[in-house]
């Protein structure tokens, strides 16, 4: 605790470098993620493929994930971008799932009197299956955001900043006062994440059945 | 649109088979006059539901033509003919993210109509389906009763003034006194709107009660066409059965009704 109240500024900046880690990944996850989704509504026959390897993504552990990444010649130039990539990567398939799942869980009546009434591909999308989809997808980014917070103090161990500094410094100095200066604010920025997006969640879903 | 025409829907020769290859339906004809009231009639999988769909498009046909208008569906701009025709179906299929002034307005808004005609229209039809909008426009349709949200269900099929109506059971999965009661209501605004209206069906009363005419679907093919008078007298053993059942029916409820009185 001490070290925490001692060390304010280095645990701001660290905590800022880590908010951004983790916002420009669960941007870039979105955006590849959502549209990705999306496109296994309209082509079943890819969901196997694509699933299957975010699956497999996942699954790999993640100081290994960085590593593996790091020989690649554009991203391996920078530290913070393996970084940024390699989260997004983690992130992809809670929200490809959810966005899957959301829009392919809408009741087969609402979509074909959509349909019958003449809305266009793209009006069916943004009028009903998105807003439809919508607390779906919000918990699968909720779950990614979350799973970013944790999975970037990583991301320190190639040097690319954040909160993990000050976790793997601790373990090199065997000194736990300077682990929870790390552990803390990331424990406590996946808790705000998480219930701010339950929260938003819960406000969307009111007004359905 | 060609208005000299009386045919407002017709069937020439259609059939529609699955890609598995499994007939659904063989050799339609059948024209459906502007302003009238045909009841598709007949039992689960006899290829009702699978000729109102070819209507509006949701299914093609794998040989033969469906007409709208003198113009094969084929050729119609599938978003152009599909506002032009309201579609009511059991399930309802209500928009559950939006109010019930939001569901009706939906077809009026895509077709770009001003606020003011929008607000107009929206209030007319659910007075027509006697739901006043001031009780019933904000809320949501997991606020409404199954009869209500039928009668939403309606007016957004109405909505966009549209000359042709598909239902498909609208009122199958009604307590029998809501039904009723809604079947009568249909009746009155058909005599008064002279809608086009296909309208699916298996049972025989509500047939009876609704339609110009009845057209009885077994197996995938057109039985006949009858009107209503003619359904109950016709010698065709097909019919028989429908109008036998529809009598043991009526029977029952007179005998009911008898014991009843005698209590």
């Amino acid at each position: 605790m001490n070290f925490l109240l001692t060390h304010q500024h280095e645990v701001a900046t660290l905590t800022a470098e880590h908010l951004w880690l983790v916002s420009i990944s669960m941007l870039l996850a979105i955006a590849v993620g959502v549209p990705l989704g999306i496109l296994l509504t309209r082509r079943p026959k890819w969901k196997a493929l694509v699933l299957g390897s975010t699956n497999v993504v996942q699954t790999i552990p993640s100081l290994a994930l960085f590593g593996l990444l790091l020989p690649l010649p554009w991203l391996g130039a920078s530290a913070e971008r393996l970084a940024i990539v390699a989260l997004a990567l983690y992130a992809l398939l809670p929200i490809v799932r959810n966005t899957y799942v959301g829009i392919a869980g809408i009741s087969a009546p609402v979509r074909e009197a959509a349909v019958a009434m003449g809305l266009t591909s793209g009006q069916l999308l943004w009028k009903v299956e998105l807003p439809l989809a919508l607390p779906v997808m919000l918990s699968g980014i909720r779950v990614a955001a979350v799973i970013t917070i944790g999975v970037a103090t990583i991301a320190a161990a190639i040097g690319a900043g954040g909160l993990g500094e000050f976790i793997f410094r601790g373990i090199a100095m065997v000194d736990n006062g300077v682990i929870l200066a790390g552990a803390i604010p990331a424990a406590l920025m996946a808790l705000v994440a998480d219930l701010s997006l339950s929260g938003v969640e819960k406000l969307l879903v009111r007004n359905r059945q | 649109m060609d208005a000299k025409s009386t045919v407002a829907i017709e069937f020439v020769n259609v059939e529609f088979r699955l890609p598995e290859g499994k007939t659904l339906l063989s050799e339609l004809n059948l024209a459906v006059e502007r302003g009238e009231t045909v009841m598709l009639l007949g039992r689960s999988g006899s290829g009702k539901t699978t000729s109102l769909k070819m209507i509006n498009r949701l299914l093609r046909p794998t040989a033969g033509e469906v007409r709208v208008d003198g113009i094969p569906v084929t050729q119609w701009d599938a978003i152009k003919l599909r506002r032009g025709i309201g579609y009511a179906i059991q399930d309802v299929g209500l928009f559950p993210h939006y109010t019930v002034r939001e569901n009706v307005a939906l077809v009026p808004r895509l077709e770009q109509w001003d606020r003011g005609k929008i607000a107009r229209r929206v209030e007319e039809v659910l007075t027509l389906v006697s739901l006043p909008s001031a009780e019933f426009a904000d809320r949501y349709p997991h606020e409404l009763s199954g009869g209500q949200r039928q009668r939403v269900g309606l007016a957004r099929a109405l909505a966009a003034d549209p000359l042709i109506l598909l239902m498909d059971e609208p009122f199958g999965a009604l307590d029998p006194i809501t039904r009723a009661e809604l079947q009568r209501e249909f009746k009155k605004l058909q005599e008064k709107l002279g809608k086009t209206v296909v309208f699916v069906t298996h049972d025989v009363g509500e047939a009876l009660l609704l339609g110009n005419r009845i057209a009885l679907m077994e197996d995938g093919k057109l039985r006949g066409v009858y009107r209503p008078e003619e359904f109950l007298d016709t010698a065709d053993a097909a019919v028989q059965a429908y109008v036998d059942v529809f009598r043991a029916g009526q029977q029952m409820f007179r005998n009911k009704q008898l014991t009843e009185d005698l209590r």
